[in-house]
Order: structure tokens, then sequence, then C-alpha cells
């Protein structure tokens, strides 16, 4: 638009600390495509190198080459926050997304989920880079690529840190010498003290973490690949579990944002035009900015702008929608519930109580199952016996049975997973040459 | 605000690590060879017909619910009542083993990873395991390749090649059409060049003898292993030479020489006696295919029943003398039962570096069995 001078990064971040939100600050950059799409298949940028991140690229510029979809931007959870803009965005386009980005940083900074988040993270994850680049140079590419085929398998079945302000119970006082000392500080590693410990008392929720410490079949380098893995996914870990709220405080404020500035009647409809296409809703699916978004629009109809930043701070999704998830929400989005009947996906139900509880279900632990480790010296022979914590839903069989190989490599010992399966307790096993199965 | 600005060109690892992703694609349809060629479907194919392969091997497997276990919760254009049917759900036969089918993309959390290939990339990764052994160098393979001669004239080309008669001509016809026979006023329009043709010599040209037992005892599944073997025997002979011509030759009692198609799909009563089609073979090359000017590669599909001991002795005596003409002989035996035939046994006595025996019981065999015949190695 002649005439009218967009804000610049910097008077859009002061509109936003006038309006109560506290971004940090900001350095925005313009990018072309592939470099965007590369950031956002690797979600940090300059994360260490694996095939499946070139797959997750590939998949996305191939999707954006067709025309299927678009970036406008990509931000990174520091302190200075970076956001990506897709160099061919618009002037407006450009300002739409600077204020968007200005409900993310912020929410980074106060949402408590992100409270463990190191501010370097961008730095972290190039050390790591460089690190495991030097184990394939000492130990070769292929038996690299080969271990973090596994470790990746594995990586979300990490224990995030529990918010402070909510102190959880500590466990009970360690029984064995094992919370005491990390095996690392041992010295010579003590197999005899491994066959003591009845670790059957003390669940471990944290599987990764698990095995980088009590695993007597890894070798540091590997040990260290499990560590950095863990700290990425522990680092990503809020995100995943604040997608509804995150990009909901971004679209409540873009649009907030973007009404303070006198836009022209012509901008004005562009930019109408890129919200409803944010929160466009997907047949089937739940479009996490529109969720979000008319959940906090509801909320401050209900209790004022005020409220939403109580609840920008000490929610969750799950506790977001179990707490503010109301009847003209679900009405404005027609929400709804489906499901599976015989061999046919029908309509249930579109109560409030059902939509809700379903949904809290499918957001509980970031939608991943949780296996606990039950047992690491199973038989006393130093097998390893993980139980899935079994809440409704079953799992991908044919996919655990597979998953199972990777942990067996990181144990190195025989593995067991006990699980339900339509009712019935089963066990699988993998014993690093054959698969079995057994009821029980 | 820090001033601090890494310089994110550097850090890029999309291209390489998509490479790699490719890479891996590429291996995992390698182990698959054995499986892929022998597919009736990507045999028929044209060559540039996308053909999707799924790749088990490289999904990224990891602890996950039941993909289409359990309610969800979705965004529908408000009309649905409790009880409408959305979709069909796909049916466990098609969602596990090896055959996976699914209505991918439909419901959230169903994907399966599919190569796209043709024909020709299949070929592309079959050939590089295979070697072309006792590769002759023939005499007339010194003349020059590719020749090629001047033989025709243009009004365009390269001024070198200016063919002075032939313009001087050309100008005064225009003259003298206008009334003024003498050479001048030139124009563009009035030269002419010597031009060239390529010429391709047949030196570098290779045979393939296919010879096939039509007796009653070749079923459907022998007509397809011997199909999908020549089919590949000569896509690949094609890509080293020239040109490939193939003779194709049957035999019960009696061997004669047919078309392809009455090659792939004659079948006959009767009994067999193999040594016909030797001797005729023989006769092929000696008449029209000099091992001089030839490279020559007769291959023989039978389920190696034949009809006297004595007749394998007869066949064994031409198989000798033929191992003396070709680049190599294949023998293979296609079989649905476990023992070895007796022609069989005469053959393996016959230890000629040249005669490539294999045996065929199931499709899978066909890949070891290309192998063989072509090793990368000599010897």
């Amino acid at each position: 638009m002649s005439g009218y001078a967009y804000p610049t990064d910097q008077e859009i971040w002061h509109m936003a600390q006038e309006l109560g939100l506290d971004p940090y600050p900001i350095t925005f950059e313009s990018v072309p495509a592939p470099v965007l799409y590369e950031f956002a298949a690797y979600l940090i940028p300059g994360r260490m190198a694996h095939w499946s991140y070139g797959k997750a690229y590939h998949a996305m510029k191939i999707r954006y080459d067709y025309g299927l979809n678009k970036l406008y931007e990509m931000v990174i959870n520091a302190n200075p926050a970076y956001a990506f803009l897709l160099d061919a965005n618009s002037a407006l386009e450009n300002t739409f997304v600077r204020a968007h980005v200005m409900g993310h940083v912020d929410f980074f900074h106060h949402n408590q989920c992100f409270s463990h988040t190191p501010a370097d993270m961008v730095d972290v994850v190039s050390r790591h880079a460089e690190r495991v680049r030097q184990y394939e140079f000492s130990v070769g590419r292929d038996e690299v690529e080969t271990f973090l085929d596994a470790v990746l398998a594995l990586e979300e079945q990490v224990n995030p840190p529990t918010p402070p302000i909510l102190p959880r119970e500590r466990p009970h006082a360690p029984s064995s010498p094992r919370m005491v000392k990390p095996p690392w500080d041992l010295g010579e590693p003590d197999q005899s003290r491994i066959r003591q410990v009845q670790v059957s008392t003390h669940i471990e929720e944290d599987l990764l973490w698990f095995l980088m410490r009590e695993s007597l079949h890894l070798e540091d380098w590997q040990r260290d690949v499990i560590g950095m893995v863990r700290d990425e996914m522990l680092y990503l870990w809020p995100q995943l579990r604040t997608k509804i709220m995150n990009e909901g405080w971004a679209s409540y404020w873009h649009v907030a944002l973007m009404r303070q500035m006198s836009l022209s009647d012509a901008d004005y409809l562009d930019f109408a035009r890129l919200h409803s296409h944010v929160t466009a809703p997907v047949l089937y699916h739940i479009n996490p900015y529109a969720l979000g978004y008319a959940i906090y629009c509801d909320l401050e109809r209900r209790q004022g702008r005020e409220a939403l930043f109580l609840v920008r701070t000490v929610d969750d999704d799950v506790s977001f929608v179990r707490n503010y998830l109301t009847e003209d929400v679900v009405a404005e989005l027609n929400l709804m519930v489906y499901g599976p009947d015989q061999d046919r996906m029908v309509f249930k139900s579109r109560q409030l109580e059902e939509i809700r509880e379903k949904l809290v279900k499918e957001l509980l632990h970031g939608g991943i199952p949780v296996i606990h480790v039950n047992d690491g010296d199973f038989n006393q022979r130093g097998e390893l016996y993980l139980i899935h914590r079994h809440e409704g839903l079953d799992l991908d069989l044919l996919y655990a049975e597979r998953t199972l190989h990777y942990v067996q490599r990181l144990w190195g010992r025989p593995v067991h997973l006990e699980t339900l399966s339509n009712g019935k307790r089963l066990v699988l096993s993998f014993d690093g040459k054959t698969d079995s199965k057994s009821m029980l | 605000m820090a001033d601090y600005r890494p310089d994110w060109s550097l850090q890029r690892k999309g291209a390489s690590d998509q490479q790699r992703h490719l890479e891996k694609i590429k291996q995992a349809l390698r182990e698959r060879l054995p499986d892929l060629i022998s597919d009736e479907s990507i045999i028929t194919s044209d060559g540039q017909r996308v053909i999707k392969v799924p790749i088990r091997s490289l999904e990224q497997y990891k602890f996950r619910f039941h993909p289409w276990q359990g309610d969800r919760v979705g965004q529908d254009r408000g009309t649905g009542r409790p009880g409408d049917v959305l979709g069909q759900l796909p049916t466990p036969a098609n969602s596990k083993g090896e055959g996976e089918k699914g209505q991918a993309g439909e419901w959230p959390g169903l994907d399966y990873l599919e190569a796209e290939v043709t024909l020709d990339e299949i070929a592309a990764l079959l050939f590089d395991e295979l070697g072309l052994p006792y590769l002759k160098a023939k005499p007339l393979a010194t003349i020059p390749w590719p020749t090629w001669k001047f033989k025709d004239i243009s009004p365009k080309g390269l001024m070198g090649n200016l063919d002075k008669r032939r313009s001087l001509r050309e100008n005064l016809t225009r003259n003298a059409l206008v009334g003024h026979p003498y050479v001048g006023n030139w124009r563009d329009s009035d030269l002419r060049f010597k031009t060239w043709v390529d010429e391709p010599e047949p030196e570098n040209n290779a045979v393939v003898i296919a010879m096939r037992d039509i007796s009653g005892s070749m079923g459907e599944f022998k007509k397809l292993m011997a199909r999908t073997f020549s089919f590949w025997m000569l896509k690949f002979l094609r890509t080293h030479y020239e040109s490939v011509e193939v003779v194709f030759l049957v035999h019960h009692t009696q061997a004669r020489e047919v078309s392809e198609e009455e090659f792939f799909h004659l079948g006959e009563s009767g009994g067999t006696k193999v040594s016909s089609v030797y001797q005729l073979c023989l006769e092929v090359v000696q008449t029209r295919y000099p091992a001089s000017r030839w490279n020559i590669y007769p291959i023989h599909f039978s389920d190696g029943d034949n009809w006297s001991d004595a007749d394998n002795h007869r066949t064994v005596e031409i198989l000798v003398e033929l191992l003396s003409q070709v680049n190599v002989l294949g023998y293979a035996e296609i079989r649905e039962g476990g023992y070895t035939s007796t022609l069989m046994s005469a053959f393996r006595h016959v230890r000629h570096p040249r005669l490539k025996t294999v045996t065929i019981t199931h499709k899978d065999d066909v890949y070891p069995a290309l192998k063989t015949f072509f090793p990368r190695q000599e010897g």
C-alpha cells in the first residue's frame, strides 16, 4: 500500500509491550523457502545430521513446490528469540507474521512449561552436531547412523521435568547406590552391582535416561548421543504439549496487534484473509490455531483480557481444554467426536462432555504412549522388562514389535514389553534374533 | 539485542540428509530386487510407468497408539448426526503384513512410505550388479566408431565444408534465370555445403539364441520364469551392445526356429530330445552368426527331463563344440520339485567356465540366476 508505512520490528515489539505482552528481544531474518523449510524440518537450526530429517525436509519442500502448503514463519524459542520469515512474503504478510511471532515469543517467555528450556539451545544443538560429526569421524558414519536410528526411534520416551510451580513429591529415597552415583563415577563397571538392583520397587518413567545410565552394552560416545537426543527432546517437549495454547495465543495477538494499526481497507481485507487462512478448519482434524484462538476469545468475553495472561502462564493443552472448552466454542468450531465402529468410521457425538473427555485423552502426554521401565534385571538375567501404562488405547503392535528391536539394540540383552491388547495382557519380547509374543 | 548473527547457510544439512535418505531408499530397493524383478506387472510395463513399492525398512518405528482404534475429536461442517457413516476403515488384512495398501491420508495417523520407481530405475539398480564376461574384441572393431561419411548437400553448414562447385552452379543458374548468365552478385542462398551422416557399423553386436523346451512338462510357472529371465537378459545386453539380435528356438523331440510370440506361448505334448536344439543352435551360429563377428549368448530353458541318457551324452558333445564359439552359454533348469535332473548332472561334469548352469524353483531365484549368468568378475 502506498502512503502507509508498516511498523518496523521494533515498533511492533513496543506495541506488544504496551498491550501487556512481554516477549524476549527478537531477531527477525528473511530467508528463502528452502532454508525456512529446512529449519521447519529440523525444528532447530543446525541440528545433528540424520537421514530422517532429510526425509522430512524433502516431504515439506515437495509440498511447497507443488503449492500445497506455505509456511510464513518459523520461531525459535531462545533468548533473544529468532524468527525466520519467508523472503517471498509481502510487506503486509510480514507485518502479520511479526505480530503473530510476538505472541509465540511471549508464550515461550512466560508459560511455565518452558521454564526448563535453555535460552541458548541453538548453540547447544550446534555443539551436539559437531560432536556427532566427530563420532562419525572416529567410529564411522554407518555406525553412528545405525545407532541414531535406534535412539531417535525412542526419542519421545522421556519424562519431562514437572514445572517448578507445582513441586511434585519426590520419589522415595533410593534403596540402592544406583540413584546416588551414576555408573560412570564408579570406575570399572561392577557387574554384580547390577545383579543386586531390584528396579521393580521403583518405577522409572524415562526410558532414554534409564538406557543411557543402566545399559551395560553402550560405549561412552553412545551414552553421549543418547544424552544429546534426550536434551533436544526435552527442549522440544513443551512445544508439543502446548500446541493449541501457543498457536491460539499467537493468533489472538496477531489480531489484537493488527487492529492497533491503521490499515487501509485493502490491507485489512488481506489481513482478514490471512487470519481465516490460518484458522481454517481441516475436516475431521483439529486446527490448533482455530481451537486455541476460539477458546481465548471465548474466555475473554466471559472474564476479560486480564484472565488470559494467567491462563497462558499456568496451563498446558490438557488443562486448557479441560478448564476452558465451552458449549460456545464447540458450536462455533463444529467440534465432534467420531470413531471406528466395526469397519466404518462413524459420527459419535457433539456433546461438550464427550468432546472434552476424548480430546483430553488425545492430548495426554503429548499423544505418546507412556512406557515404564519395570525391571532392569528381569529373570535375574539382566533382561529388560517394560510396561506400557494402558490408558484406554492399545499400542500399534506391529510398530511396538519393531521399536522393541531398537530398545534391544541399546540394552544389549533380551527385552520385553507388557501391554494390553483388546483387553488381554500381552508380552512382546525380542532377544536380538527372534520376536515372540505371549499372553499372560 | 546482540549483534551476533550466525551464518545460517553454513548450518544447512537438509540437502545432504535428503541425499542420504534417497540413498537409503535405493539401498532398500536393492534389497528387494529379487522380489521386484520377477514381478509380472513390472516386466510388462512400458518403462515409464511409476511403480509404487512399499518400503517397510525405512519406516520410522516408534511406540505409538493403534492408528484407528479409539475415538477422536475433529471439526466437521456442523451437519453430522450420531450414527452417520463418515468412511471406510482400512481392514486389518491390508494394514499389516506384506501387501499393505490402505486409504492413507484420509484419517490421521495412517501413512505408508512408498518409493516411486520406474522400470528403468529398477533396471539400472539391477544392472549395477551384473557384468558382461568374455566380451570379445572382434577384429572388425578396429574400424573407428561412430563412422561418418559426406553423403549429402545442404544450404546451411560450416564454411569449411563449402562445396565450391555446387555453389558456383547455383549462383550461375540464379543469375541466368534473370537473363545475366555470369558469376557474381553472391547471396547466402547460393551457397551449398557438404554434410555428413553417421554410419553405424555393425561390429559391436550381440546375438541371443534363446532356446526353450516346449514339451508337455513345461507349465505356466516355467513359461513365466523363462520369460522373466529372457526379459532382463535382453534388456541388460541392449545396454551394452549397439543392437542385440535374438533368435528363438523351441524344441520337443525336434527343434525349429519360431517368432518371439510363439516362443513364450507355445506348449506341445510329446517327448523331449534336447540334443536337437543344441544341434540347431550350432547350425545357426555357424551359418548366420560367425563367432569372429558376433558376441553370442545362447540360453536354454528346460525342466531337464530328457528322453534318454544317450541323448544327454550327445547333447554334451555338441555343447562342448558350441562353448568354443560363444561368450557365455546358460542353461536354466526351471522346475518345481527339488531333485536334480540327469541333464543337469551331465552338464555339471563339463566344468567349462563359459557354461553357467542355474536352477530356478521359485520366482526369487531369477535374481541370483542373472547374477550367475552375468557375474561382475570373470571366471
